[in-house]
């Protein structure tokens, strides 16, 4: 599978070039234009590849290392392939005294994974934020765009499982 | 619990709330008397006589630094030369225990809206950015819809309310990282580079984005503006039981019995919020210590609980007011552990320019770390104290670090046993220091 994924004819569609032009002409310059172009290709494919990077730099016309420069930095823009479904659990002050270290490792083993890794089978990826702003319905966690607040590891699991 | 009883006159930010506690979309917004302060400003206001009226009116920035709106706003470069600047809304909200400017924005968009329109009337913008925070997707989408909705009913857009003024509100959604709260650190990510802090001078009022004129409010901020035109500076001032004017998001968080947030007049004391509004501690629990407003705020302990919250009585007492945003610290929390947390988090946020920041923090977490489990060194807890002064005001690029420290320095301040302690468990391990050089077995 990351084989697959890793794969070097890459192509934008013509959807995405669409959508990343009107952005860059909407922005006051195009490298103000670049963290939403990089959003744009990760929400379709879910990570940014060496090849996706090449290709973007090249319609915003901006040299490619002043992409991966942005594209190293922030936090959510991923460079390595990663699950259909992100998991944030917030590891944030409010939430610690809540017991997210619990969480932590709840996750760690329920998915048999490590904080940073992906399930094998792609489903799931795992990975601290801080604090989600919802600190009075703390502890919370974000499931790729939703936020899931006074949780229980019980709640959890059963979350996790309407994510497929 | 206090009844809370929110009308025009006493709680201007948050009065327009109805019983559920929805979005107030144009509609309702309008109705209640929104956009007539912006409509009075545009009609009848000089921009200069706005710039006044805050000034006059005291405001302080509500993002955690305090400082005046209106100074800041003078600040900007009036040169008729220039006819381009910016005003950035700094959404932005990351600080752990906060989580203010996140509600204003999804209950009650339009104030922010009005705010930033008038604001950019009197600082002579046309285009101003929402720098919001990439993880706030719910507060996007409704910001979205609100500008959406202004634009419709004309307020934003070209020659509005029939002058020959244009204005244009652009949401910008970021993608991670706390450092972006930093005011030149946004100028960076907002043109599309690391978000590294800027030197200063020149000020953003001066050289900011793309060069040009630049005014960073907080969202808060920001929403106040309205209600100031609107009621006048006298009412403004009364609202307050302190010398800061004006009400405060205030809130507490922790193990309490109704963590929330309210909308308070500067001056209530913090036992009073605690108490009557978040309903105090959860039962069998007490407080032992607590911050004021985020997690880069030096921690008090109980004995400061009565203290009124405004900025000059919290920073008498040895702390910030920060964004008021207060967080309850029980007696079952070990603070060492408490405070590897909070390091843990500066150090993961840490942009990485500067070196005392960058290599610091993960020293001060690695040694912490160890004192947690008992195996720390003999001085670790001097060791700490260094670094704190080290990583302090004035040594490092940008005020992250000696945010970074504050909760460390005051945690080793008033819970002093509480380190010592962990020491006394450890089996010390004696290593041999080489001048100069540092051990490397923390790692
Ligand atoms: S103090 Fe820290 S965050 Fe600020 S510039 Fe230095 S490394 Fe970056
Ligand atoms: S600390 Fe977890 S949401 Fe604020």
């Amino acid at each position: 599978m990351l084989k697959e994924k890793l794969n070097d004819t890459f192509e934008l569609s013509n959807d995405e070039k669409q959508d990343i032009l009107k952005h860059k002409n909407y922005y006051e310059s195009s490298r103000a234009s670049s963290i939403e172009a990089l959003k744009i290709v990760q929400k379709n494919r879910g990570w940014i590849s060496k090849r996706a990077l090449y290709e973007i730099a090249k319609i915003l016309e901006i040299s490619a290392s002043d992409l991966e420069e942005i594209a190293t930095f922030y936090s959510q823009i991923f460079r390595k392939p990663v699950g259909r479904n992100i998991i944030r659990y917030c590891d944030s002050v409010v939430c610690y005294m809540y017991g997210c270290e619990n969480i932590k490792s709840f996750l760690e083993k329920r998915l048999d994974i490590l904080i940073g890794e992906t399930t094998k089978d792609f489903r799931f990826t795992l990975l601290p934020t801080c604090c989600l702003g919802s600190c009075d319905k703390a502890p919370v966690i974000m499931i790729n765009d939703r936020v899931y607040s006074n949780l229980t590891l019980q709640l959890i699991a059963e979350l996790l499982e309407s994510y497929r | 619990m206090k009844k809370i009883l929110r009308t025009s006159e006493t709680h201007p930010l948050t009065w327009w709330l109805n019983e559920n506690q929805d979005v107030v979309w144009i509609k309702e917004y309008k109705k209640k008397g929104g956009y007539l302060a912006f409509e009075k400003a545009i009609k009848s206001i000089a921009p200069s006589e706005i710039i006044k009226i805050v000034k006059d009116s005291e405001l302080r920035g509500r993002g955690g630094a305090g400082f005046y709106t209106g100074v800041k706003w003078s600040l900007m470069s009036t040169d008729e030369n220039i006819n381009i600047r910016y005003l950035l809304c700094n959404a932005d909200e990351m600080e752990p225990g906060t989580y203010k400017d996140k509600f204003l924005m999804e209950k009650i968009p339009h104030q922010l809206i009005e705010g930033i329109l008038i604001s950019s009337l009197a600082l002579r913008v046309s285009r101003s950015y929402i720098f919001l925070r990439g993880e706030y997707i719910r507060a996007e989408n409704i910001l979205r819809q609100a500008i959406s909705e202004a634009k419709k009913y004309g307020y934003i857009g070209n020659n509005v309310f029939g002058s020959n003024l244009s204005f244009e509100i652009f949401l910008h959604s970021g993608a991670g990282r706390y450092i972006c709260g930093e005011e030149t650190a946004l100028i960076n990510s907002l043109e599309g580079r690391r978000a590294n802090p800027r030197f200063k001078p020149p000020f953003p009022a001066s050289v900011g984005v793309w060069g040009k004129p630049t005014c960073i409010n907080n969202v808060e901020t920001l929403s106040n503006i309205p209600p100031i035109i609107l009621n006048g500076v006298q009412w403004y001032k009364n609202l307050s039981k302190s010398l800061d004017t004006g009400t405060k998001i205030m809130g507490f968080s922790g193990k309490v019995k109704n963590p929330g947030l309210w909308e308070l007049p500067f001056g209530i004391t913090a036992r009073e919020i605690l108490e009557d509004y978040a309903g105090g501690m959860n039962d069998g629990l007490t407080l032992k210590a607590w911050q004021p407003g985020g997690a880069s705020t030096e921690f008090l302990t109980y004995e400061h609980i009565d203290i009124p919250m405004d900025f000059s009585s919290v920073s008498r007492a040895g702390s910030r007011l920060g964004t008021a945003l207060a967080m309850a610290v029980d007696n079952t929390v070990n603070m060492v552990s408490l405070v590897r947390n909070i390091e843990e988090f500066f150090s993961r946020e840490s942009c990485g320019w500067c070196t005392p920041c960058r290599d610091g923090l993960p020293w001060i977490v690695f040694i912490l770390r160890d004192l947690e489990k008992f195996k720390g060194h003999k001085d670790d807890v001097k060791l700490l104290e260094e670094l704190c002064y080290r990583l302090g005001p004035g040594k490092t690029f940008c005020a992250h670090a000696p945010g970074a420290i504050a909760p460390l320095r005051s945690a080793i301040k008033y819970f002093r046993q509480e380190f010592d302690s962990c020491l006394e468990s450890s089996q010390i391990i004696n290593i041999k220091f080489i001048k100069g050089v540092q051990p490397n077995n923390k790692i």
